[in-house]
């Protein structure tokens, strides 16, 4: 009987592990829809190579360039983060604008009432502030999903429009600085308080914040037993009820936790680059988030990575519009077929499992 | 029309460095029922799945009537009137049976005109012995009808071979009577050959034809039915002779100290109706307590509702203190479970093998210091209680899924009893085991309860029961209906209880 007991050989290694598919597949998504990109712009009568050259250099082409791809690849982090610890437990939450922009909405007004306190306390109560915004619009998703059974991937992106709208009737209403005319803002916060910027890199302290709680999500999930748990619940409610977890808890706990994420990626804007609340903080950092995440396979590290490569992008649209004339929304375009040509590669990894598996 | 004659020719198949199938051939005569025996794990599942297209074959043929054929796809095998019932249902249940069946249809239109499909299908399910009511949701019937159903189905897509994969493992005794003698009376007259694999010799034997005793991958005994004794199939599958079976540890009696004592419990079922009633229960230190009864009348309910997987009305105490389920309670109070089906029930599948087996104590040293998991004691963990426990695997890293039935089982029978158990609460633990792995769960399971454990031992096989439990409770309806101490059960009276009706 001992003979066939225990464990087989080690299987030799096949054609392509798992792990190398899970980074060969993002990139030729990414590759794909470069392709598709080239045609689109080819049909706009511009080379390719051109755009590309200038995607490279508006992006990373520069030190200047550079300062602007990592300032907008703080948020994405962020808001990448706000996608990818819920999906640790199974959820698809997709309502990141909505917290991040509340949250910024929060960090803008918390201070007010302190004049002349000390830098740090401010800054901390900032992000505090909008992270527990945040935290809680994400929480409601949570909730009613635990406790009505509401799709929360539903109900994320409905509270994300109502927490846009209650920014802009707080924003337009109570919270409006008289002072500000054309663009209706909150009352500016004391610039003494603004997030200072990083020696030696020029781009303000939020990037900082980003990068260390990536590593302490990547460190959470990896290797604590708060990951491990994340991932029973994810993988199935049943087993993990029949093991003793609190599931309406985790899941609640890990909406608050990511809602948190896209609401300091809000205070950040507000604290680093805004200085108030107003309509430039909905530029859509949300809805990339959730192209960030997907792309970088809810991984908080590859996050970082690939929020570099999306900022870049983003960085690069003003310089497109300025040299060739090209709309504005070419980016989004890009970012759209990018999006696109990952779930397609998704959809074929599954089968391709299928396949080697036979 | 005819029936078809299928023969598999030196089928080799290897995941990785394992090879699950070394060379097996095997021929289904047409209109006969071929049986495939052999442990969890000899490769029976991956050899019908070879059949219908679902995994493909490294090496050898498949002929069906002289004509070779390659099956690439479950479409092909669809082709050639090959089909299959799972051991899990895959009729959709919030649909008819009706519908279930027409939308099943590989060729669907995309206009369906059900007044003719229901004309039809009525035709066609008229001249089978099944009675499968068609215009009730599938949600609504019991396993025996769905797995009727099932097989329904593969007659109504015009499936001349049919594979049932271990169909009866869900079923009570009676309805796995009823189920396999429809099909043998298919086969005889003509209209289906079929492959049944099971672990029940008195199946084989009563339903089968010929058989087929798999042994780690290769095909060792082969022949009539007839011609082959239950010792030497058993011999052929362990490859050993068969030792007389050890018998049981003495009973000791029970101690006298409560450990699970259940008040008034009332729980709905997943239809919002209730399931359980009001029902109370005490099992004792080193005591084991059988629940006999048909599946569905609250069973599920009771041992989730006690797991705190199910919402309740009523007190549930271990040892003396309240029991709600939280992880705190389960390792002070030492409550664990083998639940049915442990790959949906117990197992997380996109975890691994080493991880599932840490399930239990992944929170606590040494597995986990402070909130810092410990990947190596978790490792060695699982290296411990793979070789304790015999779990065939392709690996630690392997996810549940590419395990054998069998050992999906083991390794949760692994996970579980090596707790510091002090209430057991197992429901149908043997459903899908070889007989030798059966012996060795019951035998752990009297370890466990003359360790002082108490049992709580759901089953609807009543001789498992009957060799195993100082008492037996019989539910029906959500409700105890009747107890009797092992010694003086009646089985015909235990029958009637269960059958709903009072014992005259
Ligand atoms: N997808 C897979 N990947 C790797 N190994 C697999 C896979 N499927 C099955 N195996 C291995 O092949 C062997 C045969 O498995 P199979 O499921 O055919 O057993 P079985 O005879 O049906 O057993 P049981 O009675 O327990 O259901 C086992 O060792 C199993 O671990
Ligand atoms: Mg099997």
């Amino acid at each position: 009987m001992s003979s066939i007991s225990g464990i087989e050989p080690v299987p030799p290694k096949p054609l392509v592990t798992a792990a190398q598919l899970s980074v060969a597949l993002p990139v030729l998504a990414v590759l794909l829809a470069s392709a598709i990109f080239a045609a689109f712009v080819a049909l706009y009568g511009q080379n390719p190579a051109t755009v590309f050259g200038l995607i490279v250099q508006g992006g990373f082409g520069s030190s200047f360039a550079w300062q602007d791809t990592l300032s907008r690849a703080a948020p994405l982090v962020l808001v990448g983060l706000a996608v990818a610890i819920p999906a640790q437990a199974g959820l698809v939450i997709i309502g990141g604008e909505g917290a991040l922009v509340l949250g910024g909405l929060a960090g803008a007004v918390v201070t007010l009432p302190f004049a002349g306190a000390h830098a740090f306390p401010m800054q901390c109560l900032m992000l505090l502030a909008g992270a527990l915004i945040g935290g809680l619009w994400f929480g409601l998703a949570g909730v009613l999903r635990q406790y009505r059974g509401v799709n929360e991937t539903i109900s994320s992106l409905l509270l994300s429009y109502i927490g846009i709208a209650v920014f802009h009737h707080l924003t337009e209403g109570m919270l409006r600085d008289p002072a500000s005319l054309d663009k209706p803002s909150t009352h500016p916060i004391d610039p003494s308080y603004m997030l200072p910027t990083l020696p030696g890199v020029g781009v303000h302290a939020g990037l900082a914040v980003s990068l260390l709680l990536a590593i302490a999500v990547h460190v959470v999930l990896r290797y604590t037993r708060w990951g491990f748990a994340l991932r029973v619940v994810g993988g199935s409610a049943r087993v993990a009820r029949m093991i003793g977890l609190a599931v309406n808890r985790w899941i609640i706990g890990a909406s608050v936790v990511a809602g948190g994420m896209a609401g300091i990626a809000g205070a950040i804007e507000v604290a680093a680059v805004q200085g108030t609340a107003n309509s430039s903080l909905i530029v859509g950092y949300g809805y990339s988030g959730i192209l960030v995440a997907f792309l970088a396979r809810h991984q908080p590290l590859a996050i970082v990575a690939v929020a570099l490569l999306i900022g870049g992008m983003q960085a690069s649209a003003s310089l497109l519009q300025r040299r060739l004339g090209l709309p504005d929304a070419t980016m989004l375009v890009f970012q759209g077929l990018i999006f696109v040509c990952v779930l397609v590669a998704d959809a074929i990894a599954q089968q391709l499992r299928e396949t080697t598996r036979r | 029309m005819s029936v078809p004659q299928v023969e598999l020719r030196n089928m080799t198949k290897r995941f990785g460095a394992n090879l699950a199938l070394n060379n097996v051939s095997l021929l289904i005569r047409s209109g006969t029922v071929h049986a495939l025996l052999g442990e969890n794990g000899a490769g029976k599942s991956t050899l019908v799945k070879c059949l219908v297209g679902f995994y493909r074959p490294d090496e050898g043929h498949i002929q069906v009537d002289g004509r070779e054929q390659r099956l690439n796809s479950p479409k092909d095998a669809d082709a050639l009137g090959i089909g299959m019932v799972y051991q899990h249902f895959t009729l959709v249940p919030s649909m008819t049976v009706a519908q279930n069946l027409v939308v099943s249809g590989a060729r669907l239109p995309a206009y369906i005109d059900w007044q003719s499909e229901l004309r039809r299908l009525t035709e066609v399910t008229r001249k089978l012995p099944f009675h499968v009511p068609l215009d009730v949701r599938v949600s609504q019937l019991s396993a025996g009808e769905k797995q009727k159903a099932e097989i329904v189905k593969q007659l109504y897509l015009g499936r001349k071979l049919l594979i049932l994969d271990e169909p009866t493992s869900v079923l009570t005794p009676a309805e796995a009577d009823e189920v396999l003698g429809h099909v043998r009376s298919l086969t005889r007259t003509g209209e289906l050959s079929a492959i049944l694999i099971s672990h029940k010799f008195h199946e084989v034997r009563r339903f089968a034809d010929d058989v087929t005793v798999l042994r780690r991958g290769a095909s060792v005994r082969t022949g009539a039915v007839a011609d082959l004794t239950d010792d030497a199939l058993a011999e052929a599958m362990i490859g050993e002779p068969v030792s007389k079976m050890v018998p049981h540890a003495p009973r000791l009696p029970p101690k006298p100290n409560v450990i699970l004592s259940i008040r008034n419990l009332c729980a709905n079922g997943d239809n919002g109706l209730p399931a359980v009633k009001d029902l109370s229960l005490e099992v004792r230190a080193g005591e084991i307590v059988g629940i006999a009864g048909v599946s569905g009348n609250g069973q599920l309910e009771l041992v989730e509702a006690m797991m705190g997987q199910r919402d309740r009305n009523g007190t549930i105490a271990v040892s003396g203190s309240s029991f709600n389920g939280t992880r705190r309670e389960i390792a002070r109070l030492g409550v664990y479970g083998l639940p049915q089906e442990p790959l949906k029930n117990a197992c997380i599948d996109r975890m691994s093998l080493a991880e599932n087996l840490a399930l239990r104590n992944f929170d606590r040293a040494p597995l986990c210091r402070g909130i810092a998991m410990n990947y190596g004691a978790l490792v060695e963990q699982a290296e411990r209680l793979v070789a304790q426990f015999r779990v065939k695997a392709p690996g630690l890293t392997a996810s549940m899924s590419a395990l054998s039935g069998g050992n999906v089982q083991r390794a949760v029978l692994a996970r579980e009893l090596t707790q510091d158990v002090c209430l057991l609460v197992a429901s149908n633990p043997t459903f899908g085991l070889d007989f030798v792995a059966c012996e060795e769960t019951y035998r752990r399971i009297l370890d466990a309860r003359n360790g002082g454990a108490a049992v709580l031992l759901i089953s609807e096989d009543l001789d498992e029961l009957l060799g195993l439990v100082d008492r037996i409770l019989v539910m029906s309806a959500g409700r105890i209906v009747h107890e009797v101490p092992a010694e003086s059960a009646d089985k015909r009276v235990i029958g009637k209880y269960m059958a709903g009706m009072k014992a005259a």
